[in-house]
């Protein structure tokens, strides 16, 4: 080891020492309004908005809470963005996957259903 | 390391004395010139710990991805089968589901909490904050306990011990029948609507295609008053206005109410019984307890496994200071994974509506 890579090693050390440290006043924010968000999510399903708005609303409030605990107990918000990259992607993965799944069933599954009378084995009970 | 030890023998790097004890009480040096934590394939520990978080994430993309298919099964047979799931739903219990969401909550609070102290350099509020993380899992998993046995009870079981799988056999014909009336009226019994709020008037308790076996038990399980026609009969069904068809014919018509005083179109959540399932339906009731089981015993194999990383996050709680603590944030990283996983669970599987 050369005097050079000591001195960089000695100065990042020195940085190093002091990690990005989040407050517990802040941490403690976030948690009440994730538990504000969870009363939210059963609340509002004492009202009725049709079953497609019930089940965006359901899933905007989690993206929602899942959004918080990424960013702040997750500390994305104070990390190398390409932690969220990965993280993103993955969620564009599933929600592709989703969709040509659903896309996919409406379009394929009256392919699928045998005609009356068709004989379908131990089933046809 | 031996080689370090044969090039540079008890050498003093500038500013730094070998093995000098620093100001947070840790040993910043050896005779190596660098941490002892920094591994030799890094040249910085800043590097070190960056790449190590940014694999935890490519796992923790992983993680959501097999989430994310068994998401696919539900979102297929939701999609499919909505009233399958409006039906079969009512067995959940929705307030240990919320609960256990909020025990979830709060130990990722924890979790982040401890988090914070190792890079604060406490170990003591470390050790405590590791505790009450692993004792937000054990409250999870009993309250987990509790909702599979009160299934398992009824004979709720994923797969084919499942009283609406076709294979469920009681051994003979009334006995088969007695559990299944049984399990029924469970998951009615959570469905009961408040006072006051209507219940829908569509359904007459036949059985679709005629069938009489399956007819007579499903009838059997709502004899008791829910479904009977005459208790849902709307008070206004029967208007008639004098003067229709003259010029005096009522513009507002009085809307069709039932007893409880709700009027019919404004009925509220749409309640589905199991009368009020298709034949097909019905056959396929019991693969909504089998995506229940296996996403929420994915999850649950998920908590156990959280538990056992902060159960060995404790027990190496002395090796961790503020200059080096990764262990606990990448083990806090998959604990909050476990609770995101829950936070789209819970409402996609209780709280349907």
């Amino acid at each position: 080891m050369n005097h050079d890579t000591l001195a960089i090693e000695a100065s990042e050390e020195k940085a190093h020492a002091h990690p990005h440290v989040v407050s517990w006043q802040l941490n403690l924010g976030i948690l009440l309004v994730l538990l504000f968000l969870t009363f939210i999510t059963v609340a509002v399903t004492k009202v009725d908005f049709g079953s497609a708005a019930n089940l965006s609303i359901a899933l905007v409030v989690a993206v929602a809470k899942a959004a918080l605990v990424l960013l702040y107990f997750m500390h994305l918000r104070w990390d190398a963005p390409f932690n969220a990259v990965a993280l993103v992607a993955s969620m564009l993965f599933v929600m592709l996957f989703i969709l040509f799944a659903i896309t996919d069933t409406d379009t394929s599954l009256k392919n699928l259903t045998p005609p009356e009378g068709f004989p379908t084995g131990t089933m046809a009970r | 390391m031996s080689t370090h030890a044969a090039t540079t023998p008890a050498r003093t790097d500038s500013g730094h004395a070998a093995g000098h004890v620093d100001a947070q009480g840790d040993i910043h040096h050896d005779s190596h010139g660098h941490s002892p934590h920094l591994a030799h394939h890094f040249d910085t520990t800043e590097q070190q710990i960056s790449t190590g978080k940014l694999g935890m994430w490519c796992f923790l993309a992983t993680e959501i991805l097999m989430f994310g298919g068994l998401f696919v099964a539900y979102a297929v047979y939701r999609h499919n089968h909505p009233d399958v799931f409006l039906f079969a739903h009512k067995s959940l219990n929705t307030n240990l589901g919320a609960i256990n969401t909020v025990v979830l909550l709060l130990s990722s609070f924890t979790m982040a909490m401890a988090v914070r102290a190792a890079a604060m350099n406490n170990r003591k509020q470390l050790k405590m904050l590791l505790i009450l993380t692993f004792l937000g899992g054990i409250g999870f998993m009993g309250i987990k306990s509790k909702e599979y046995y009160d299934k398992w009870n009824k004979d709720l079981f994923p797969g084919a011990m499942n009283v609406f799988n076709t294979a469920f056999d009681k051994g003979t014909e009334v006995d088969t029948i007695k559990a299944k009336d049984k399990s029924i009226d469970y998951i009615e019994a959570h469905g009961v609507p408040a006072p006051g709020q209507a219940i829908p008037a569509a359904n007459t308790g036949k059985d679709l295609d005629g069938a009489q076996s399956e007819g007579a038990h499903s009838e059997g399980a709502y004899a008791a008053g829910m479904h009977s026609a005459a208790a849902v009969q709307p008070v206004g069904w029967n208007y008639k206005d004098p003067n229709a068809g003259t010029s005096d014919a009522a513009k507002i018509v009085p809307p069709q109410t039932i007893p409880g005083g709700m009027a019919v179109e404004n009925i509220g959540p749409k309640i589905v019984h199991y009368s009020d399932l298709s034949a097909g339906d019905r056959k396929n009731v019991n693969t909504f307890f089998s995506i229940y089981f296996m996403m929420t015993g994915l999850h649950a194999i998920h908590v156990i496994i959280g538990m056992g990383v902060i159960a060995w996050l404790y027990f190496r709680a002395n090796e961790f200071s503020s200059e080096y603590f990764a262990p606990v944030d990448l083990g806090g990283l998959y604990w909050h994974l476990v609770d995101l996983v829950w936070i789209f669970l819970f409402p996609l599987l209780y709280l349907i509506h």
